[in-house]
């Protein structure tokens, strides 16, 4: 099966859009990504020190009352947004097995920088208690103040970053 | 008023989860159609010869701002029943730098990484690796940064609180910000696809 091209972005954008305004009519909250993150994190500490992930201040956050990993809602909603990617790339042709790269990167160098560029983006993403889901686009159109710093600040340190990271991508 | 359906208990826990499911899936769904799964095609948001992220972004902020505002008006929502992330100055605006310079070293962010690794990108699946490390590292050494964390903290704390202006004239001037914002994003991309001169 060819693949076939992306959509129009205003109109998936628009889509989006009318999702989260669905998340905030339905549940009165918005969509994230980063807190289903927290959420493993914390289960993977409470699994393996029980005590000390009872006793931390973030970690407990994200546990139930007596320190056990939860099912919350966001962990819920993030397995939810694998399977909407992996179908919408079935239907349109797009599942390949690929690491996406410039051509000028070897693959072994463009995975360290996936890491470490995740691993990055995770200490951000607690420090601001959200990301580009959490924060941008609900706190956005909510009119956050914090949400809309967060997104002034990001957008304004990945265009001073990515001079440095060019070899990556072109 | 009866929404948010949920605050007014017009169901429980169990079933928040299945529509936690319905719209993580409609979320994820509209992320892989507009391309975002892809981190070539993030990553020339940040080289200004794609702006998709800006356009998809900013249509969604637009979308459901305008739907919260004349749901909100029209008596149907109760806006003060949406939960609005609060705000802390310091550790966003930290936080925000330090996040930014990840998304362009990762070419993707925790959501869009999500859709890249399952649709069978490897550096999609090496961003989820990323982000758990990163997160569950900065959790286990959380004693030493609550000071900073708790700083700063205004609450909720919204644009027309900040501004001193009523709430419709907030969503009016990030709508005309956001059209001028389109204007210049196809004239960029019109300009990266040009042909070079010779």
């Amino acid at each position: 099966m060819t693949e076939k091209p992306y959509s129009n972005p205003y109109l998936s954008g628009f889509g989006l859009g009318l999702v989260l305004l669905a998340a905030f009519v339905v549940m009165g909250r918005g969509l994230g990504a980063s807190g289903a993150f927290a959420d493993a994190a914390a289960a993977t500490a409470a699994t393996v020190t029980p005590d000390a992930a009872r006793a931390n201040d973030y970690f407990a956050r994200y546990l139930n009352a007596g320190g056990s990993p939860r099912l919350d809602w966001l962990v819920v909603e993030l397995i939810g947004v694998t399977i909407g990617g992996f179908v919408s790339a079935f239907f349109a042709g797009r599942l390949r097995r690929v690491i996406e790269k410039g051509p000028r990167i070897s693959n072994q160098s463009r995975l360290t920088l996936a890491v470490a560029g995740g691993a990055v983006m995770g200490i951000g993403a607690v420090l601001a208690r959200g990301c580009t889901s959490g924060q941008a686009l609900t706190g956005g159109a909510l009119l956050s103040v914090g949400s809309w710093l967060f997104i002034i600040a990001a957008f304004a340190a990945a265009y001073v970053a990515a001079p440095l990271l060019r070899r990556a991508w072109t | 008023m009866s929404a948010p359906f949920f605050e007014y208990d017009l169901f429980g826990d169990g079933v928040s989860l299945i529509v936690a499911l319905v719209i993580g899936i409609a979320f994820g769904w509209f992320l892989e159609r507009s391309g975002m799964g892809s981190a070539r095609k993030l990553a020339g948001q940040f080289y200004l010869t794609d702006l998709t992220v800006f356009k998809v972004m900013f249509t969604a902020i637009l979308t459901a701002m305008l739907g919260v505002f004349w749901l909100g008006w029209l008596g149907i929502l109760d806006v003060s029943r949406v939960y609005v992330p609060e705000t802390w100055i310091l550790p966003q605006l930290v936080g925000g730098i330090v996040f930014g310079t990840g998304f362009a070293m990762a070419g993707l962010c925790p959501g869009t990484s999500c859709v890249s690794a399952a649709t069978g990108r490897i550096d999609g699946l090496a961003v989820v690796i990323g982000m758990f490390a990163g997160v569950l590292g900065t959790g286990l050494l959380f004693a030493q940064l609550a000071s900073f964390y708790a700083s700063t903290s205004r609450g909720t704390f919204t644009l027309p609180n900040l501004l001193n202006v009523s709430e419709g004239v907030v969503v009016f001037a990030i709508v005309a910000i956001a059209l001028a914002g389109f204007k210049v994003a196809e004239r960029l991309e019109a300009r990266a696809h040009a042909p070079r001169p010779t």
